[in-house]
């Protein structure tokens, strides 16, 4: 049997190389200048091409039988029991020793590795509050926002900016950040609230190009594409620093934001909030017949989201000390995005794990980096395909019933 | 048009609803007082569950008038509320095909009962002081309870989507009475379910109304159970109501029989 | 008035090419209510087809009209062949999944045929050549109307009147219309659903790359990144015309084309792409069922 179903993906798999190949020939393979009237014939990318397809359609092919005969894995309707690995991974016994080793390792960092090393673990937990922030949005209350990214760069650009005119300082600003945050969260909120999933997250889209479009081409308030330079690090009762104290300074700010983003977002999955976010991601029609305000709960959720961002953006231009439209497009949100699909939505140690590995693995494959945003598009399709859940999934919590007023009633 | 009685807890007067130019209920009456068991009756199409749409606020009536009598005493126009309002002044619905939180565990569907009845909010949630541990733990509470009342307290840990089809209605059902309704509204409550269930479900009707103190209207396909439970029933065909009255007086009435028994019993 | 007729027939050129995109998209939503968000790329991998095929073509030695004739068909079938095989892969594998799981797939597509054209030709941009000769009968109304932006209309409203031919007439089309209407119910009287959504990829997909070597050759360049705006700025047509009605995408890109050309021309150029998405935020919050869609009730 075994064999059998072999040779027919053998075959399946053939045929799918053959197409694909023929398919991406042209693209592939020629070139053209116009211009310069030259056509250059790269036959070599058509022979990876066909080994490369082969393989892929056979792993295809072979995933596909084991998704179809777990049968369950795949169905929306179904939850299937948690792997071993995750009983394992959340007694507390395991995971409170192994979150104070990670701790430590973290707040040691700084001292064992060097300023560039530093520098790269910053954007990573920068992208790990991101990702949490959006993880509230879409991972628990399950709307899709495209245009995550302008949050972000409001919070950027109000460092930049009053830092600019006014000269005022992080800390300061660092508030007005979250609250600008929210507050466009909200704005972009109430047009969208009564708009289905697929519309949401177009027009979530063209709220984020709206915003870069405006940053980019408003040159009296935004400076334009060149952008805003010569931002103020962040300062310390007046202290300053040099550029190698200041890392590892924003390097402590960036994980106490990580630890606050955990914290915030841990108490609210499980909380009344919380939970009405899951109700409204799983069923709009039931979670409002039972007596919960979509509406309230969608910007609450859109507003939480849009916070985190907001502060991570002040953060990432103190880092920077410089700022332009095009640290905010729409891959980054696609990124963010894709590091909340591949931890896992709703998961809070995915999400941590999913912006580590979407940010550290093209950092340190160089080799790989031109092929890091391909990367990413294939990974959203092969996790939704394979793995909806993502690398880690979202358990709820056991609540523990007071027995004694139970029995009493 | 019948005067609205006192007693009543919902009273609907002469609504009609259209989709463009479709009318799926016409005219329709409809009555239910403090602490009955109502049943609406008709084939597949008759406009049954379009009826439930109309008073919950899922869809606004094109005429007519919604009434109901929620618990403080007070009569409110209820046509287009919004669904959750809806719920919070008491009105609380279950689904004829289930509509359960699925990846959320039976005793948290059962909690999200409880959001309109509480009050904690975001602060609340990230700073979990005393207030809001309280509170927190009385939804648990009384939610575990309310699993206990129909039986699913073994499987309150359990994804909702994991449950067996009869504990999931049962469960729709939990749900629905952590709103604290003062009616509930069953739609197709036994679809789906063995005559043992079907028994038991009656006797958990029953058992509810007397303990909770709330009226239930039910749309229902089981003529033994409905006609074993309800204190009145409506019978409802194209979208109005062909006749009321007791069991007795709907099973007798030669409308019915042609409408609705007759094509029914050779299902 | 000059300027008025200017910015009118180039709004009527942008609007055709819109309309023909938005096609794809308002067909595939009729059907499966999904966005495909890798339209925009497919009707990017049709100008990328069409540039090719110019390109060998020239080199041969063709006159210019039989080359557009022969690009417009070879990126038809290949967009069409792209859009068969991405439905492949990123939909039908999720057909029963929760709603978003489609989304995020398609989302994923689409980053990655950007990119894959990205690295398999060049990130910048490419010149193409102009393969619509300048009629000479065109002269008087030069100023305000080129010939490629007639080509343009011409070519659009034939392929629209073919797809609605297509449509009401076929076997296909009726098939197509009956899945749109009641996919289950369809699929009991025994038309073959899978068979349907694969055409409707094809077909719409085909249509985009008409548009993309039309606008490519209009234009005079192209790179990896115009089905992003592009698609985006289809798909506000198709919400503005009301999704899933076909007629309703033709007037959404008209009206789409003119908002843009008047808004640009008597505005402000700056904030070309800031007018098409104000105005989806707009449509979506006052009618967001569009100008000719139908509002359907929710099933409960």
């Amino acid at each position: 049997m075994a064999a059998e179903s072999f040779v027919k993906n053998l075959k399946k798999s053939a045929v799918a190389a053959l197409w694909l190949s023929f398919l991406t020939m042209p693209i592939m393979v020629i070139r053209v200048d116009t211009v310069e009237k030259t056509i250059a014939w790269r036959w070599m990318h058509l022979v990876w091409m066909l080994v490369g397809s082969f393989v892929f359609a056979l792993a295809w092919h072979f995933l596909m039988d084991r998704r179809d005969r777990g049968g369950a894995a795949t169905d929306a309707n179904v939850e299937p029991t948690p792997s071993r690995f995750a009983v394992w991974l959340a007694n507390p016994r395991v995971n409170r020793p192994l979150m104070a080793l990670g701790l430590l390792f973290a707040t040691a960092f700084p001292f064992l590795f060097s300023v560039y090393q530093t520098n790269i673990l910053i954007s990573a937990l920068i992208y790990v509050v991101l990702g949490l922030g959006l993880n509230i949005t879409v991972g628990l209350a399950g709307l899709l926002d495209l245009g995550y990214v302008a949050f972000y760069a409001v919070g950027a650009y109000a460092y930049a900016l009053l830092n600019h005119h006014f000269h005022l300082g992080f800390w300061a600003v660092l508030p007005v950040g979250g609250i600008l945050g929210a507050f466009f969260g909200i704005l972009l909120g109430f047009p969208v609230l009564r708009l289905r999933g697929d519309y949401l997250a177009i027009v979530t889209l063209g709220f984020g190009e709206i915003v870069r479009l405006v940053l980019q081409n408003w040159d009296a308030f935004s400076f334009g594409p060149s952008g805003v330079s010569n931002i103020d690090r962040p300062g310390f009762f007046g202290i300053t620093y040099s550029v190698d104290q200041a890392t590892t300074y924003i390097y402590y700010l960036a994980l106490l934001g990580v630890l606050l983003a955990i914290f915030v977002s841990g108490r609210l999955k499980d909380s009344r909030v919380g939970r009405a976010w899951l109700a409204l991601r799983e069923d709009e029609i039931a979670c409002q017949a039972m007596g919960i305000d979509n509406t309230k709960a969608k910007l609450l959720a859109f507003a939480m989201g849009a916070t985190f961002a907001g502060f991570m953006g002040v953060v990432f231009a103190a880092k920077t000390t410089y700022i332009n439209p095009a640290s905010f497009t729409f891959m980054e949100s696609a990124m963010i995005l894709a590091i909340v699909v591949l931890g896992g939505m709703g998961s809070i140690p995915g999400v941590i794990l999913g912006a580590f590995l979407l940010m550290l693995l093209p950092e340190y494959m160089r080799a790989f980096s031109q092929y890091r945003m391909l990367l990413f598009g294939a990974t959203m399709i092969l996790v939704m395909v394979f793995r909806p859940q993502g690398l880690i999934r979202a358990r709820r919590k056991i609540y523990k019933v007071n027995i004694n007023t139970v029995d009493k009633a | 048009m019948s005067e609205t009685r006192r007693d009543a807890v919902l009273s609907v007067r002469n609504m009609s609803m259209n989709f463009g130019g479709l009318r799926a209920l016409s005219e329709v009456d409809f009555e239910v007082r403090k602490g009955e068991v109502v049943a609406l009756i008709g084939p597949n199409g008759a406009g049954k569950t379009t009826f439930f749409n109309c008073i919950t606020g899922i869809y606004a009536p094109t005429e007519g008038e919604v009434l109901a009598t929620a618990r403080d005493g007070k009569t409110r126009r209820i046509n287009g509320m919004r669904t959750n309002l809806v719920c919070e002044l008491g009105m609380a619905r279950t689904f004829q095909n289930i509509r359960l939180f699925a990846s959320m565990t039976a005793l948290e569907n059962v909690m999200i009962g409880r959001h309109c009845r509480t009050r904690e909010g975001l602060f609340g949630a990230i700073f979990r002081g005393p207030g809001t541990r309280r509170e927190e733990q009385e939804v648990v509470d009384k939610s575990y309870r309310l699993l206990q009342k129909v039986g699913l307290e073994n499987v309150a840990n359990e994804y909702a989507s994991n449950l067996p089809y009869g504990a999931q209605r049962r469960l729709e059902i939990a749900r629905a009475l952590a709103t604290e309704p003062f009616l509930l509204l069953l739609d197709e409550p036994a679809a789906g379910m063995n005559p043992q269930e079907t028994l038991e479900l009656k006797e958990m009707v029953i058992q509810i109304r007397h303990e909770f103190d709330v009226s239930v209207l039910l749309i229902e396909h089981d003529m033994k159970m409905v006609m074993s439970l309800s204190d009145r029933i409506y019978v409802m065909e194209y979208g109005r109501v062909i006749a009321t009255g007791t069991p007795a007086e709907v099973s007798a009435d030669p409308e019915v029989i042609r409408a609705y028994l007759g094509e029914e019993s050779d299902a | 008035m000059e300027y008025f007729l200017q910015l009118f027939f180039s709004g009527l050129s942008k609007g055709s090419v819109y309309a023909l995109i938005a096609l794809g998209y308002t067909m595939v939503y009729g059907i499966i209510e999904l966005i495909n968000f890798a339209h925009g790329e497919i009707y990017m991998i049709g100008a990328f087809t069409g540039l090719i095929v110019a390109g060998l073509l020239t080199a041969l030695g063709w006159p210019v009209l039989a080359i557009l004739a022969i690009a417009i068909v070879v990126a038809m079938f290949y967009s069409g062949a792209y859009g068969y095989t991405v439905e492949k892969i990123a939909y039908k594998p999720l057909r029963n999944a929760p709603r978003l799981a489609p989304l995020i797939s398609a989302i994923g597509m689409s980053i990655f045929l950007q990119n894959y054209v990205m690295l398999a030709q060049t990130p910048d941009f490419l010149p193409f050549p102009n393969l619509v000769p300048d009629f000479a009968f065109m002269q008087p109304f030069k100023s305000f109307l080129g010939t490629s932006d007639l080509f343009i209309i011409v070519a659009s409203i034939v392929v629209m009147a073919a797809l609605n031919l297509f449509i009401k007439f076929t076997r296909m089309g009726k098939a197509m219309r009956a899945t749109a209407q009641n996919r289950k119910m369809a699929l009991l009287v025994g038309v073959n659903v899978d068979h349907v959504i694969s055409m409707t990829f094809i077909i719409g997909s085909s249509l985009a790359a008409v548009g993309g070597v039309l606008i490519a050759s209009h234009m005079g360049q192209i790179n990896f990144y115009i089905g992003f705006i592009a698609g985006l700025k289809a798909f506000t047509a198709a919400v503005l015309g009301g999704i899933g009605s076909i007629p309703g995408a033709m007037l959404g890109g008209l009206v789409l084309g003119w908002t843009e050309s008047f808004a640009t021309g008597y505005v402000s150029s700056d904030y070309e792409d800031v007018f098409a998405f104000l105005l989806l935020v707009l449509i979506l919050i006052f009618r967001p069922a569009g100008l000719l869609g139908k509002q359907r009730a929710q099933k409960v």
